[in-house]
């Protein structure tokens, strides 16, 4: 595992560089931990300070540290990200799968299901969820609602390959060695659908993020945790453009822009690994 | 301009004083006639339409920290003649694929030619084909040089009638006006039994069949040189089979041009191929008139895939051969059967045997039944 | 009278092809009987080119498509009525395919040997490691390889013909009645093709299994089989002891395929002109 590891770093210079910058937000976030301030309280240092040697990100106008403040926001950006993908893709799967696997009568449910879900337009459903949650809502309930409404596009996409899996050979040879409807669909089905998860699972996170920093923008969310967009949304609240205090919006923006990339170039360089037929290519040498 | 004869008269040659001379005797059932057969020292050097000389083309790769080197093509040496079929058998993985895929330079990387060359003589002129620039490869393709590829029924393009794809592969070729070209098209297409309302239509109204012969057609229209046909009709049924393979050997008498005809049929080569060559594992076993391949093989590779196929009518028992095809990536050391060869001697896991002459025309690679007399190597 | 051991009575499928505003009926099988008796372990080859229906006829025989007309009996029970997961099962036991494509035939992601453990576990009645192990063995050396050559490969490292004999074993574990063979050989390389199709002979006459030979290659169904039945367009054009069809066919389309047969023998001498087209 780990030789993979280091021949993908060596050789595929879209991980390498994915690797990189996720790798660094990554770490940029884990400093969090030793925050000097506790993300919550304001005025603990001098407002308005440009990016300086003692402040190096500079500090806002609510006399926070913008690279401490940074350093939550990150963290609580990725790990709603992490959470609503994980979960969707729970969700995802099991639907996608089953559907795909039964066919006939249960397909056609799920799947009108599914495209209900498609066509839902999911921002004014956000917005309203905030409105109706108001002072309840939390980080969590958002996550859930997010999970619950991102599923719909993979789950057909993962329907298509369970279908196409059915009709190969190997399915039958399954079900004639006595093998159950779940054994198959979890042993044999499961290694082919997970490297499309997984690749959908970054760009869930990025939709997620996306979507976290437009809610969290607008104030739609619990703006007393530090994000990205919540620290944005504060920067607007005291018209920092305006006044002249760029370095509040700018390095929220840089980081979260950087932690787009790098999931977007793992994603692609992953890809390329763990499809079933390079992965094939590589074990067999090249058969001719 | 008339359809050729029928198919008796297409197995022997329309033209006197032809270079085909051996196939022709091939019609009169003696395998072992002492005609010479189309052997180097007989044959002026100009009647040679292709010369391939100790051609050796490896994959080579370095995936993920994994390095491979591949033989698939060691050390293959062959002529063609004009007016000539010669076939090309072997299993799966014997390099037969990837031999003709070099001799038309249609190879990209990780596959490499890593030495040996590679010489057509089109038009008096010879020429090697690794040695031509982007513009002179495609001016002789089509032209001189046809490929019919290996499922090559799906060639068509799927969006546009057969028309438009004769225009697309041989309008630039044949140098004429549309309109007088569709009407060559058009007798080329009588010519090959195929009807002009097969112009019109889409590749995927037409049968597995017709597409073929609509493939072949078009690698035919422009009269080349040499053709190669890569398992032409591997996938379709046994009946278009017949259809198809007759097609081919009436236009290739027709057109006079030479072919190599690759399959792993051997019965397919018994009926329509003039000089056989087995490969195994890169390298070619055997190689001669087709009769004398088939009626007496000699290598024991061969003669193993000769006799065990059954036939009608036959009802002894048949066997099959020990061990599995080898490992192009490691393959046995010395001669590459040794491993499931029933009359292997210590000297074949040694060295490789080279490729002899036991009779002229008929050449063999093995140490036990073609020994070295005296030092004669062909070519 | 016994039970016949499958019993094909006048079975045909009929597919609806076709649009809202063009609907057309294929008629993929129509009309074809066959009969095996229990008892007397046989070899049928069914022999037609592609749109013949043999390989619909297969998935009939192994209930994997329902026939829309006429019924298909194994041991006298009709093959369309098993619901349950027991008689699916017990069904499964008695009748086992085996698939055209050997590379295609096990998951290229998984380990060859899953498919003879669970087949052990669950047909053989297999418990305990050493057991399934056993049993696995067995079947392998039945076709004469064995689990240590086997144990823990991936598809990828083995040949076509390697694998082709795994699936033979792995079918043969639950010790069947029947065997559904579709073009068992036609992807496997031509130095391997015999000794799997002496295999087949090898199941016949000393396991007792009767196998249903599915092929387009008349040269091996003269060689292995007892009877044939020749198909074309979904219909049964011939049937009837192999040797005598093979060797003086009496139908039109039977002589059309065997004039069509190129043999190694036809070296040296021209090619016959074709029938049609």
């Amino acid at each position: 595992m780990l030789t993979v590891v280091c021949d993908l770093f060596r050789y595929n210079r879209e991980f390498r560089i994915g690797a990189l910058l996720t790798g660094f937000i990554v770490a940029f976030a884990a400093l969090s931990f030793v925050s000097p301030y506790p993300p919550q309280d304001t005025f603990v240092v001098p407002p308005d300070v440009p990016p300086s040697l003692a402040y190096w990100f500079g500090t806002t106008s609510r006399g926070q540290d913008v690279f401490w403040q940074l350093t939550f926001a990150i963290r609580n950006t990725m790990l709603f990200g992490v959470s609503v993908a994980i979960l969707s893709r729970l969700i995802s799967i099991v639907i996608g799968m089953w559907s795909g696997y039964k066919g006939g009568f249960v397909d056609r449910v799920l799947m009108s299901i599914n495209d209900t879900f498609i066509v839902i337009p999911l921002f004014p459903l956000l917005v309203l969820f905030y409105f109706v949650m108001r002072d309840k809502m939390s980080w969590p309930l958002l996550a859930l609602a997010m999970a619950c409404l991102g599923w719909s596009y993979d789950a057909r996409l993962i329907r298509s390959v369970a279908m196409s899996l059915k009709s190969r050979d190997f399915t039958q040879q399954s079900v004639f060695s006595g093998m159950r409807t779940s054994e198959i669909v979890l042993q044999e089905h499961l290694p082919f659908v997970l490297p499309i998860v997984f690749y959908t699972t970054m760009n869930n996170m990025n939709w997620s993020i996306g979507l976290e920093v437009t809610l969290s923008v607008l104030g739609f969310t619990n703006i007393d945790t530090p994000t990205i967009g919540v620290m944005i949304y504060w920067a607007n609240q005291h018209t920092a453009m305006v006044a002249g205090i760029w370095w509040w919006i700018f390095f929220p923006v840089l980081f979260v822009v950087i932690l787009f990339i790098g999931l977007f170039l793992l994603a692609i360089s992953m890809n390329e690994y763990i499809d079933p037929r390079s992965r094939l290519a590589r074990m067999e040498g090249m058969r001719e | 301009m008339s359809a050729a004869g029928p198919p008796q008269g297409a197995n022997s040659s329309p033209s006197g004083g032809s270079e085909a001379a051996p196939a022709a005797s091939v019609g009169a059932h003696q395998p072992s006639a002492a005609v010479p057969s189309s052997a180097a020292d007989v044959k002026p050097a100009t009647e040679r339409v292709l010369t391939v000389r100790d051609l050796r083309a490896y994959y080579r790769t370095k995936y993920f920290g994994v390095s491979r080197e591949v033989r698939a093509v060691d050390g293959v040496s062959l002529h063609v003649d004009r007016n000539e079929i010669y076939g090309l058998a072997g299993e799966s993985s014997c390099g037969k694929t990837t031999l003709v895929k070099t001799i038309v330079r249609a190879i990209r990387p990780p596959l490499g030619v890593v030495d040996g060359s590679v010489t057509f003589n089109f038009a008096g002129r010879d020429r090697d084909i690794y040695a031509l620039t982007q513009n002179e490869l495609e001016s002789i393709r089509w032209r001189h040089l046809s490929y019919i590829l290996q499922g090559s029924m799906n060639v068509l393009n799927p969006v546009r009638r057969v028309r438009q794809s004769f225009v697309d592969f041989a309008y630039r070729h044949i140098q004429q006006p549309m309109p007088e070209f569709l009407a060559q098209i058009e007798s080329h297409l009588d010519r090959v039994r195929l009807a002009p309302t097969v112009l019109d239509a889409y590749p995927h109204e037409l049968s597995g069949g017709m597409r073929q012969r609509v493939t072949i057609a078009l690698a035919t229209v422009c009269r080349p040189d040499f053709i190669i046909a890569d398992e032409p009709t591997t996938a379709l049924d046994v009946v278009v089979q017949k259809d198809v393979l007759t097609m081919l050997r009436e236009i290739q008498r027709e057109i006079r041009s030479s072919m190599i005809l690759v399959t792993h049929d051997i019965g397919v080569h018994a009926n329509v191929t003039d000089r056989l060559g087995i490969m195994y594992a890169g390298r070619l076993v055997e190689e001669g008139r087709t009769v004398d391949v088939i009626r007496n093989p000699r290598h024991p590779y061969t003669s193993h895939l000769v006799t065990s196929l059954p036939r009608i009518g036959d009802v002894t028992q048949k066997r099959g051969l020990e061990g599995t095809p080898p490992n192009l990536a490691a393959p046995p050391t010395g001669c590459r059967f040794h491993p499931r060869c029933p009359l292997a001697i210590a000297a074949c896991c040694v060295e490789a045997p080279p490729l002899i002459d036991v009779v002229p025309g008929h050449r063999v690679a093995c140490w036990v039944t073609a020994p070295l007399k005296e030092p004669v190597i062909a070519q | 009278m016994s039970a016949a051991l499958l019993d094909v009575d006048h079975v045909g499928i009929t597919y609806t092809v076709g649009g809202l505003f063009s609907r057309r009926n294929l008629r993929a099988v129509d009309d074809v009987s066959l009969r095996l008796e229990a008892g007397s372990p046989e070899i049928l080859a069914i022999i037609g080119e592609s749109g013949s229906g043999k390989t619909t006829l297969a998935r009939m025989i192994l209930n994997l498509a329902a026939p829309t007309a006429g019924a298909i009996r194994f041991l006298g029970a009709d093959v369309t009525r098993i619901r349950s997961n027991r008689e699916r099962m017990a069904f499964m036991r008695q009748v086992q395919p085996i698939f055209q494509n050997p590379f295609e035939a096990f998951n290229p992601l998984k380990r060859i040997d899953r498919y003879l453990f669970v087949s052990a576990r669950r047909f053989a009645g297999a418990h305990g490691r050493a057991d399934i192990d056993a049993r696995a063995d067995k079947a392998l050396h039945q076709v004469g390889l064995s689990l240590a050559e086997v144990k823990g490969r991936f598809p990828h490292e083995l040949s076509g013909g390697q694998l082709q004999r795994i699936a033979i074993a792995r079918a043969l574990i639950s010790a069947p009645s029947l065997i559904i063979a579709d073009e068992p050989v036609s992807m496997v390389d031509a130095s391997l093709r015999m000794s799997i199709v002496n295999l087949f002979k090898a199941l016949r006459d000393e396991l007792k299994v009767s196998i249903v030979y599915i092929t387009h290659d008349l040269a091996t169904a003269y060689y292995i089989s007892d009877r044939v039945l020749i198909m074309q367009h979904g219909k049964a054009v011939e049937s009837g002891e192999a040797r005598a069809v093979l060797d003086h066919p009496q139908h039109p389309y039977s002589i059309l395929l065997k004039n069509a047969v190129l043999s190694p023998d036809d070296a040296g001498k021209p090619m016959s002109p074709v029938g049609v087209s």
